[in-house]
């Protein structure tokens, strides 16, 4: 059984969110999806500045299996990336909610965040894949 | 097997085993058009007869301690055999089938036996410290070994000798008339148009099927297959290029949208667990 943190909050495509008191959000993606794509080898991450809707296709995680796309989970303006995954794109295998985040959103719409799923709910749909 | 026109309908291993008999080991995924083509074929050969054996199963054991491990499993006599097997023989050992040959690059064995022996074999194989592998790192194994991959670096569209299967040709004596022969020929004397190289990504990415392949003179290629070399630590393919092209060369890969710089290198990329290409320079 992957690990499904009960604080953070999450999306059907398997996004993570953590949401700061600051109006910014964390994203990555959960440890059951690295653990369906294997090891990273490539990611691609969306620019700096770069408003992006909820839905949008923002990032690439790439394993050696295969490329997949990342989805902004809330619509918000790009802050901040993790720099270190050029280099050490494992840190999504090995802490995928810690030194694996992906990048970091001002969020538009703090409303937008209540339609997220919680840990129990998206427990249900990991069982489902 | 080729067609008429000289495009690969499958490459399948075929065991000589006595002037009576031959074995044919096809790929699970051509099996039904590889069936109907050689039944086809078969009409004008009464004194031939084709018989599947759905009641076999194949097991294949690779690594640079196959063969041992292996044959610690076999009987004194029919492990002296298996080791003195030289690459792509075969010996019928009754129960067992054992091939010297693989889709690794790593030395080891396949062997077809039944359905109910395999599942003894694998336990035993289990037992012996043996691990079984996904299709994903068996991908790895083969791409690094620079094997052809039936439906993306060949099919019935392509010749081998655009598919950097050449080798595979037996020309000689110059009156073998197999099926396919003449298309060859005339592919040959009008001039190949295109080859088979490996590319080693120079940039961040992975190289992928399809890809696009551009040339500084204009020429352009494309990605037959790629995936990322755990061993290199950097991501190959087996491309179809221009034949001006040679190794060495240096090219853009478009990687979902991002221009990203290869060189042309001369493959296998590895060879039993040990890199065989340069890659400093790039």
């Amino acid at each position: 059984m992957s690990n499904v943190p009960q604080e953070l909050k999450y999306t059907r495509s398997h996004e993570w969110v953590l949401a700061g008191d600051d109006g910014q959000v964390t994203v990555g993606i959960t440890d059951h999806a690295q653990e369906l794509l294997g090891d990273m080898v490539f990611i691609e991450l969306p620019e700096i500045d770069s408003e992006l809707n909820a839905g949008d296709e923002c990032s690439v995680v790439e394993s050696v299996k295969a490329a997949s796309d990342v989805y902004a989970p809330v619509t918000g303006t790009v802050v901040a990336v993790n720099e270190k995954l050029a280099d050490a794109p494992e840190l999504i295998n090995e802490d995928p909610y810690g030194d694996g985040w992906m990048f970091r959103l001002q969020i538009s719409d703090p409303a937008q965040l209540d339609s997220l799923m919680d840990a129990s709910a998206y427990e249900v749909i990991e069982s489902e894949d | 097997m080729l067609n008429d026109s000289g495009g690969i309908i499958d490459d399948l291993i075929v065991y000589f085993m006595n002037e009576d008999w031959y074995r044919v080991i096809l790929n699970a995924g051509t099996h039904d058009k590889d069936m109907s083509w050689i039944t086809s074929q078969l009409k004008e050969f009464s004194d031939i007869t084709l018989t599947e054996r759905p009641d076999l199963a194949m097991l294949a054991i690779q690594g640079p301690e196959a063969i041992d491990v292996f044959t610690s499993l076999l009987p004194g006599t029919a492990a002296e055999k298996v080791s003195s097997l030289a690459v792509f023989q075969a010996c019928d050992l009754g129960e067992l089938f054992v091939g010297r040959t693989g889709y690794t690059g790593e030395d080891g064995v396949e062997v077809i036996l039944t359905a109910e022996a395999a599942v003894e074999l694998w336990r035993k194989l289990m037992a012996a410290d043996v691990r079984p592998i996904g299709l994903g790192a068996r991908d790895t194994l083969r791409l690094e070994a620079g094997m052809a991959l039936y439906g993306l670096d060949m099919d019935e569209s392509t010749s081998p000798l655009v598919s950097g299967l050449g080798w595979t040709i037996a020309w000689q004596p110059e009156e073998r008339d197999f099926i396919g022969r003449k298309a060859l020929q005339s592919e040959k004397q009008n001039g190949l148009q295109q080859r088979m190289v490996g590319l080693l990504l120079a940039g961040k990415g992975v190289l992928r099927s399809h890809q696009q392949v551009q040339f500084a003179d204009g020429g352009k290629g494309e990605v037959t297959s790629g995936s990322f070399s755990p061993t290199l630590a950097r991501s190959i393919a087996l491309a179809r290029v221009p034949a001006t092209v040679s190794t060495g060369d240096a090219c853009d890969v478009d990687i979902r949208g991002r221009q990203v710089a290869a060189v042309v290198v001369k493959y296998p990329f590895v060879r039993n667990g040990k890199a065989v290409i340069e890659i400093e320079h790039v």
